[in-house]
């Protein structure tokens, strides 16, 4: 048997390793974002959002199209991926536990790890190859098919939350199934599933890979979606690995933007289910 | 009679939402094969096995990107998966209570931030640094190993791989920390009732028991390794070769994609490029499938061997 003291000592030796191991996952977050807000906030004025991308050396400019592309394809995803998605995960929840729910439980689980670039080159088939150009519209099938599985599962588990006995008090009132989890389940749920959708978009927001062949990108403004179209985060790719220091600050620049709308909307989704939460247990 | 039919037709049209989850996973597998056909066709096994990648003249081979791919996910594991342990040890076992939320925010917002950014931030910060600090240093105690030689440029296989563990390290430590919470507490009161340490607990009670699930959580994040595009992108060098030395240029299964289909030249290169999607699909799928029933397994109870 080894001394106490030796074991003590180990003891807190690893304690004192797994404690620097958090600062070790820290630390990058901690200089990512000061960055991201110190250089970004530099060029961020009222135009970089309004206007259209200039020439190398031009002064001005900014993101204001790609703004506007990240909205409509991200909006258009939404159109097509969210009732999916909502749906799959209601499915999910409701009646999610014979052997078809479980295929699909983890069909979703797995597909929800497929690369975001492999969801590209399908959108590529279905949309680009018929159409014989890039297009708002690939961009947004992409899009949407990468938000249908995750949001499935987290509208399932949401929808889990609300409580049995609910659900079991309006079938003793004698109100059908269909009603009570149309009227009292999901109603109670609302909150989650706004929530689950939210985060979706979030996720949306900052994909880019599916983008690049999909949308491609556009240097002027667009709204017709079968046209290609900017995004923010095709744009600040472009600008990073130019070999312009002026547009290497556009790309910071617009890296906050972005990081403002991705923040925003997780923080507006933790906001709407701490407060359904904490509604749904009066 | 009304009733019954409205309960009927919801839950078929529930049946139906969930069957659609089920039919966009084959549209995926049919439309990748579909656009990839082309390349397969002029020999599917060879592409893979071939180092040279000349789109102009017709040659595809993919091997100079699955070893990228390969070398930057090891890295980023074997860099990754320690941290996240410890970092999950540290704060469902060890640290105190109060540390546990904010440390989950900063993990989560970890988690939310855009590839991109990560590449932007990479290129930028990470990149630099490395040249001018980590390599110089690793060079001059470990330059004898293979794999830190050649000039230290910064962009290259390291590069990629740190990034991938920056960006991997939330799933990781976030699944880690679910399959601890699995472990009965009386595992736990068990050790400490035998005049067990803290660590000690952990080792011989807590480890065991979670060890398929920590597995599973590495493979999920090695999943996400192996996708991840556009940070590895803009770090990794984007060169078509393959070198022993992590300081060395490389290219990945993504990042070429992501680089040449917008340009590709003729169908057999789209072809060849969504061959290399395919390949990509298929990994993730059997890691992801895999990761999945290791992380069941603990979930469900005791795992074989935790004695």
């Amino acid at each position: 048997m080894r001394s106490s003291v030796f074991r003590r000592i180990v003891n807190t030796s690893v304690t004192l390793l797994c404690a620097a191991m958090v600062l070790a996952a820290v630390i990058p977050l901690g200089s990512l974002l000061w960055l991201v807000v110190s250089k970004g906030a530099r060029g961020l004025t009222a135009s970089f959002f309004t206007s259209l991308p200039t020439p190398v050396g031009e002064p001005g400019g900014g993101v204001g199209n790609a703004i506007v592309g990240t909205a409509i394809m991200v909006g258009l995803a939404c159109v097509i991926g969210l009732p999916l998605g909502i749906g799959a995960g209601v499915f999910l929840a409701e009646q999610g536990d014979g052997a078809f729910g479980r295929a699909v439980r983890f069909t979703a689980e797995v597909f929800s790890g497929i690369p975001s670039i492999v969801i590209g080159i399908v959108a590529y088939g279905i949309v680009v190859i018929p159409m014989h150009h890039f297009s708002a519209l690939a961009g947004a099938l992409a899009l949407a098919l990468l938000m249908v599985p995750t949001l499935a599962r987290t509208t399932e588990e949401l929808v889990r939350l609300v409580p049995g006995s609910l659900r079991e008090a309006s079938l003793a009132l004698g109100i059908t199934k269909w009603k009570t989890s149309l009227r009292i389940v999901l109603r109670t749920a609302a909150g989650g599933i706004l929530t689950a959708a939210l985060l979706a978009v979030a996720r949306a927001a900052g994909e880019t890979a599916p983008l690049l062949f999909t949308s491609l990108n556009n240097q002027y403004w667009n709204v017709r979606p079968d046209q290609p179209t900017a995004s923010l985060t095709v744009q600040i790719f472009n600008y990073a690995i130019s070999p312009y220091e002026d547009w290497h600050q556009k790309a910071w620049s617009a890296a906050l933007v972005l990081l403002l709308l991705v923040g925003g909307l997780n923080l507006a989704a933790r906001y709407v289910l701490q407060r359904s939460a904490a509604g749904g247990k009066r | 009679m009304g009733a019954y039919v409205g309960d009927r037709l919801w839950s078929s049209v529930l049946g139906l939402l969930g069957g659609i989850v089920l039919l966009v996973v084959g549209l995926v597998v049919l439309e990748l094969v579909k656009v990839s056909r082309p390349a397969l066709a002029a020999g599917a096994v060879r592409f893979l096995l071939q180092q040279d990648w000349d789109p102009v003249s017709g040659s595809f081979g993919a091997l100079s990107f699955i070893y990228g791919t390969l070398v930057t996910s090891a890295v980023a594991i074997a860099v990754a998966v320690p941290v996240s342990v410890g970092l999950a040890l540290f704060l469902s076992e060890m640290g105190p209570p109060m540390l546990k939320p904010v440390v989950s925010f900063a993990i989560e917002t970890l988690a939310a931030i855009p590839s991109v950014v990560y590449g932007l931030w990479g290129l930028f910060v990470l990149v630099p640094w490395l040249r001018e600090t980590v390599e110089p240093a690793l060079q001059r105690f470990f330059g004898w190993l293979p794999l830190f030689q050649g000039p230290p440029i910064g962009l290259g296989y390291l590069a990629g791989g740190l990034i991938l563990a920056v960006m991997i390290l939330p799933t990781i430590s976030s699944v880690t920390n679910e399959v601890l919470k699995t472990v009965p507490g009386s595992l736990r009161e068990g050790a400490f009732a035998l005049g067990a340490t803290r660590w000690e607990a952990i080792r011989m009670a807590v480890l065991p028991y979670a060890r398929p699930g920590i597995l599973g959580a590495a493979l999920l994040g090695l999943g996400r390794a192996l996708g991840e595009t556009m940070a590895v992108t803009m770090v990794i060098g984007n060169s078509p070769e393959i070198h022993a030395s992590l300081f060395a240029a490389g290219y990945s299964l993504p990042a070429v994609i992501a680089n040449e289909f917008a340009e590709a030249t003729g169908a057999v290169h789209v072809g060849a490029l969504a061959g290399l999607a395919l390949v990509l699909f298929g990994i993730s799928l059997l890691l992801n499938a895999l990761a999945r029933v290791l992380v069941q397994l603990v979930a469900r109870g005791p795992a074989k061997g935790s004695a």
